[in-house]
């Protein structure tokens, strides 16, 4: 309870409350325009946070991520586009109710269940906080160099499919980490005797250019989208009652965001996959999902929506962001010299406490201000797509420039949009270099201490936590290694079943015998129809 | 078409091209590690100066190397080109991005602001009168929100020193 108190204290100020007031309602409208998302406005408003209040900076930027999903709920329902790349399984069955003209009771089960997981991810998160606080300390430099380590193969692995260019875009980034004078012995590395890299690669020049700048550049590159909008009519209040029908998924899905959310470089996708297809398992109408299913939606709000909040344990409990948007904050808490890891949870408990309150408060306010502002709100979908382009644009000079005032940095931040800009064309993922730099930052850090306690490499995993991370690691990559075989396998059987001829070695042969000597036969037929020509047939050789 | 194509859920046109790009880097960045990077004596392996880059190069080659390996298709065609063009075509944004950020100290941030949307928003084809005011007005509020009120640092324009005294500073200060 005094925790508490001391948590209320610290945000019962005007402009922490007037930061929660423009971080939601910002967050909402960036979350409702396709094509902006919360990583794009997160990176341009960092630097204008640093000169705020830790709290007040962590607030508007906390904002902007736990509210954008409420707002990328809104096109994905009604234009079949997610305002936010999380919101892509909204869309399944949000849009085929807007498209039987139930866009409303879509809109409002979406709020509802955003909300129920939003609130309910705080709570545990909360109740959390004490067991978090005593097993935060347990963690050495050796536990939070695995942990950092087995974040960034999940981060790698989560791109089924893509997974060698995750890995050599996370390498890239680790490599933009070490440009620079070396802390500990001040070498060089990497600066090619130039001044201007001696300093190193800015991570925040890194994440403008690859997340702001490309999309500016894409954006500008591309057509505008026609777009009709449903008008709605009615009340959007029905959503909280049908969403209490549905306790059993809507709990689940939480818990999953939760969990999902707590693992650094899983995040929403992997959340939002296990709760969409427990809720389809356990559904009586199962053949509804993808056709307009109100649990669909309901797994799928729910889960995304649930992972902001424990995205915060490991940025706040160890220091090691999860992913895109907690590695951008890390920043903030560097920046004013506030150490996230074991030792914030120990001693600064209220600080941490204090914004999952204002997690909890922007939920609110954000359900309140999505309830009676809906109708206003859609409009902003219709923004053409090419004029957000120069506005991407337009903030993006100031989130750079303010930094240093330096052209340098600008034009490092635009060979990043280029590169991020191909990035996004060949749809390969950007995020694995941005965890790359932090986390690969944390590894050098963390390894060196840990390596100079042990005698042995054996003794780097004798702690019981750091040998269940290393065993997690294990599983991990031995996971992966039998999906990787799987889809070999399964490549293979397509190849073979889409072969109707023998593949064996000894016909192959055959066949291109068969296939030389036809040839053969057709050219001397015709050397020879040249020269002794038929004395039979409708035409004589002129 | 082949089964690997048919199962690349991705864009293939350009792909070839920057895989091929990324490995040649790398193998170049690898071949620079023994002049960029220091071996330390007497300090350990893991607290080699030298280990991050490396394992960082040695995993660019390695795993771009197997990309490169393992894409479905390796020959150039036409929509590779196709798409070279685009992005070729995306330095045009880079340039105007540049060319704001050097005309910012020199004329000011309101001003090349409030000349620059317009004039891009013009540039990429809407011309209407109603599209050309809503670019200004955007302009005008982004400088109000940042130098204005939240005074991030973005220097005052060399064209201001021109300026009477008080006007000046109040320029300097607030756009």
């Amino acid at each position: 309870m005094e925790l508490l108190l001391s948590a209320t204290e610290i945000l019962a100020r005007w402009d922490v409350l007037l930061a929660l007031l423009v971080g939601s309602v910002g967050g909402v409208l960036i979350g409702a325009i396709p094509g902006v998302g919360p990583a794009v406005a997160i990176a341009i408003l960092l630097p204008a946070t640093f000169s705020m209040d830790p709290i007040v900076g962590l607030t508007v930027l906390l904002g902007i991520y736990g509210s954008s999903m409420y707002g990328g709920a809104i096109p994905a329902i009604l234009i079949n586009t997610p305002g936010t790349a999380v919101n892509a399984l909204t869309t399944y069955d949000g849009f085929p109710m807007t498209a039987r003209g139930e866009a409303r009771r879509a809109l409002s089960l979406a709020y509802s269940a955003s909300f129920f997981g939003g609130v309910f991810s705080v709570i545990c998160l909360i109740l959390f906080a004490p067991v978090l606080a005593k097993v935060a300390p347990m963690f050495g430099s050796r536990e939070i160099f695995l942990a950092a380590l087995l974040g960034l193969i999940l981060v790698v692995i989560a791109h089924r499919g893509q997974a060698l260019i995750a890995a050599a875009l996370a390498c890239f980034g680790i490599f933009l980490n070490t440009v620079g004078l070396e802390p500990v012995k001040y070498s060089k590395r990497y600066t090619f005797d130039q001044s201007w890299l001696s300093s190193g690669v800015d991570l925040i020049v890194v994440v403008l250019g690859l997340f702001a700048l490309s999309q500016a550049f894409f954006l500008l590159q591309g057509e505008d989208e026609k777009i009709r909008l449903t008008k709605l009519r009615g009340g959007l209040f029905q959503g909280l009652r049908e969403l209490s029908r549905h306790p059993r998924v809507a709990g689940i899905s939480g818990g999953f965001g939760v969990l999902m959310g707590m693992i650094p470089g899983v995040g929403e996708f992997t959340a939002q996959f296990l709760s969409y297809t427990y809720a389809q398992r356990s559904s009586k109408r199962p053949e509804d999902f993808g056709h307009g299913s109100s649990e669909g939606l309901i797994a799928a709000e729910t889960a995304n929506n649930a992972v902001p909040a424990a995205a915060m344990v490991p940025l706040l409990a160890l220091g090691i962001p999860g992913e895109a948007l907690t590695a951008m904050m890390l920043s903030v808490f560097y920046v004013h010299n506030v150490v996230p890891g074991p030792q914030l949870f120990q001693n600064d408990m209220p600080f941490v406490v204090a914004l999952y309150l204002a997690l909890l408060i922007l939920n609110v306010l954000v359900l309140i201000f999505l309830l009676f502002a809906t109708n206003s709100l859609i409009k902003v979908v219709k923004i053409p797509n090419r004029f957000l382009g120069v506005c991407i644009l337009t903030l993006s000079f100031v989130g750079v420039y303010s930094l240093r005032n330096s052209f340098t940095d600008c034009l490092i931040a635009a060979c990043f949009g280029v590169f991020g800009f191909v990035l996004k064309r060949l749809s390969l993922p950007a995020v694995p270099i941005v965890l790359g730099m932090v986390l690969g930052g944390i590894m050098e850090v963390k390894l060196r201490a840990g390596m100079a306690r042990v005698k042995t490499p054996l003794d780097f995993i004798d702690r019981p936590i750091a040998m269940i991370l290393f065993l997690m690691i294990l599983g991990v990559l031995a996971l992966h290694i039998r999906y990787v075989l799987a889809e070999r396998r399964k490549l293979k059987e397509a190849k073979w079943s889409a072969k109707r001829a023998s593949t064996r070695f000894g016909m192959q042969m055959f066949r291109r015998r068969d296939y030389l000597s036809t040839e053969r036969g057709k050219r001397v037929r015709e050397k020879r129809s040249k020269y002794t020509p038929r004395s039979t047939g409708g035409r004589s050789p002129r | 078409m082949t089964e690997e194509e048919r199962r690349f859920k991705w864009p293939i046109r350009g792909q070839l091209l920057f895989a091929v790009v990324f490995v040649v880097a790398a193998v170049l960045l690898l071949s620079q590690l023994g002049n960029e990077t220091k071996w330390a004596k007497g300090t350990k392996f893991f607290a080699q100066p030298r280990f991050w880059p490396a394992v960082a190069v040695i995993g660019m080659v390695l795993f771009g190397g197997l990309h490169l390996w393992k894409l479905p298709r390796k020959r150039f065609v036409k929509p590779d080109f196709v798409e070279w063009r685009i992005w070729f075509f995306a330095i045009e944004w880079v340039l105007w991005f540049l060319v704001y950020v050097t005309v910012v100290p020199v004329l000011g941030y309101l001003p090349t602001t409030l000349i620059f949307v317009p004039l891009m928003v013009w540039r990429i084809g809407y011309r209407s009168r109603r599209m050309l005011w809503i670019s200004a007005g955007f302009a005008m509020a982004v400088v109000v929100l940042f130098k204005t009120f939240l005074q991030v640092r973005i220097p005052g324009g060399a064209i201001y020193e021109y300026l009477p005294g008080a006007l000046r500073s109040f320029l300097i200060l607030n756009f």
